[in-house]
């Protein structure tokens, strides 16, 4: 039986991030702290008002825009807006509608109008297709979806109905700070490794293989609920998959952005050492670092 | 121990210190990557670890929840190593109980609850060593784990422990700041008091030890006061290294992004 090596290591030998001066951040605050304004100003987030006083509420940088002074923290939960894609886990199957776990402060809600029918069929869904709810979603089950509507108390309401959403099959999941995630215009991307790869808003980044992606595609006339469980996946797409999530892991853990450029560099970057050092620390700050170094390179171009 | 005197004839105490000076206190925020908010916060030998998880959606009870504000549980555990003599119940005794209602309280009016109605935010401390001044180290270290999550709070609360040292040849008892486990144990009140420096306000504070007069209630309390202002000086700077560090490396990886 062939013994792997356990690596063990001192906690005072950690490396932390380099330390940095604080004038070069200024607008920077914490809560309780006063923050100056101009008459008329409308408090944003993180911000609460004490008398006349405009006060953080959190501890992170100043964004005006105009009138509006808000401050962002550094982490929070994820909040949600219409229009992000999210990737979801199913937690209780309700009479018309699904409860979805999304790293946000209240369950998301994925009502059984906002999903397609099997067929593509249009009609009101009648007490049939409650009782068949269980059958295209069960509770653990992993979905990606778009942001439909956000309730009062903050509470998300998804829909699936377009055919790239979904019940999601063979992959991994990802989960790093929803801070992390830069909004762009497309969050499915499809790499030139043979990995496709789903940048939730929330958070939660799927990995799976490319193929995987396409399938979900073709699948049209099932509206996208058939889940193709029994398609074996090869051992250099598990092995490009398994790269993948240690090299978003060692970027994440430099609190990096995530996007699909930087996912790749650090994909190219990561090359040089095998997958499974790319779980020390000290191997994830390097690649993280180079990864770093070739995005200035590209600005600097 | 005969001759053991809480402050000496030169003014200093125990360990050394002078009666204002509170212990080094040593903090670091994000040290667990599982829960929302973490923080391990080190006041002298006395060392805790807060963990803080939400706003999260109640699961199981669904009873607990306020349809207007968040509904806020501590835990307080003292690990099982944390005292000379090895600890039989890390919670869930009498005490702990009565601590979990006080922390309760005082976060129940630092955060800003009405922000995230049918919520649930969990605190976790956990004492890894007990040296004196147990609560208001858990209470410091919770509030750089909720600042650590991201969680909207009116202000800092800093907690700090403050005793009155029996009057010698004549002086009048001379109150002493941050206490540690000698002076608790050697008798004598403990008045612990938390507060928002900012908004010069007073959100707990509790005797426990022996009786105070009322008439040395003011200049212990006075002196509580201001350590807990201390330790949010202590506590701000170690907030504002943190979120610097962590935007210096966001902002170098973001500005490849508009390429």
């Amino acid at each position: 039986m062939e013994v792997t090596d356990v690596n063990i290591r001192l906690a005072c030998d950690r490396i932390c991030l380099p330390a940095v001066s604080e004038n070069e951040v200024q607008k920077l605050f914490t809560p309780g702290e006063d923050i100056p304004t101009c008459a008329g100003f409308m408090r944003g987030h993180g911000t609460y008002t004490e008398g006349e006083d405009l006060k953080a509420s959190v501890a992170g940088v100043k964004e005006q825009v105009n009138k509006l002074i808000s401050i962002k923290p550094l982490k929070s939960r994820y909040n949600g807006e219409i229009g992000d894609v999210v990737v979801g886990r199913v937690v209780e199957v309700q009479q018309k509608r699904w409860k979805i776990d999304t790293n946000a402060r209240l369950e998301s809600v994925l009502l059984l109008s906002s999903v397609n029918l099997p067929g593509g069929e249009l009609r009101r869904r009648s007490s049939e297709d409650e009782k068949m709810m269980r059958k295209y979603l069960q509770e653990g089950d992993l979905i990606s979806a778009e942001v439909m509507n956000v309730y009062q108390d903050g509470a998300l309401s998804l829909h699936t109905r377009s055919l790239k959403y979904g019940k999601l099959s063979q992959g991994v999941l990802v989960k790093v700070f929803p801070s992390l995630i830069m909004r762009r215009k497309n969050h499915f991307h499809s790499l030139p490794n043979g990995a496709a790869v789903i940048l939730g808003n929330n958070g939660f980044v799927w990995i799976c293989p490319a193929s995987g992606l396409e399938h979900q595609e073709d699948s049209g006339s099932a509206g996208g609920f058939i889940q193709d469980l029994e398609k074996e996946v090869p051992k250099a797409d598990r092995e490009v998959i398994a790269r993948l999530k240690n090299c978003i892991l060692a970027l994440a853990n430099s609190k990096m952005m995530l996007y699909d450029t930087s996912i790749i560099y650090a994909f190219e970057e990561s090359m040089k050492f095998t997958i499974t050092e790319l779980l020390l620390p000290d191997v994830m700050v390097d690649v993280a670092n180079l990864t770093q170094h070739r995005l200035h390179l590209d600005i600097a171009d | 121990m005969a001759g053991l005197q809480l402050l000496s004839e030169y003014g200093l105490r125990v360990d050394g210190r002078r009666p204002n000076e509170l212990r080094q206190i040593r903090c670091k925020m994000g040290v667990f990557s599982q829960p929302d908010g973490s923080a391990y916060l080190e006041q002298g030998n006395t060392k805790v670890l807060a963990a803080v998880y939400g706003p999260h959606e109640v699961r199981l009870n669904r009873s607990k929840t306020h349809h207007d504000r968040a509904y806020i549980n501590c835990q307080f555990s003292m690990a099982v190593f944390s005292t000379s003599e090895r600890k039989r119940r890390p919670r869930g005794d009498r005490k702990s109980q009565e601590m979990d209602m006080n922390l309760n309280q005082i976060f129940e009016s630092a955060i800003r609850t009405e922000l995230y109605p049918r919520s649930r935010i969990d605190i976790y401390l956990e004492v890894l060593q007990a040296d004196g001044s147990n609560f208001s180290a858990c209470v410091n270290a919770a509030t750089l784990a909720l600042i650590d999550a991201g969680i909207p709070l009116k202000d800092y609360v800093c907690s700090c422990t403050s005793t009155l040292a029996p009057s010698q040849g004549g002086a009048p008892p001379t109150p002493m700041v941050d206490v540690n486990h000698v002076e608790e144990t050697l008798g004598g009140p403990g008045l612990n008091m938390s507060t928002l420096p900012r908004l010069d306000s007073v959100v707990h504070l509790e005797l426990s030890g022996t009786r105070l007069h009322l008439s040395h209630i003011d200049p212990v309390a006075e002196k509580a006061s201001t350590g807990a202002a201390d330790i949010m000086a202590v506590l701000d700077k170690a907030v504002r290294g943190h979120v610097a560090q962590c935007l210096h490396a966001r902002e170098l990886s973001g500005q490849g992004a508009d390429a």
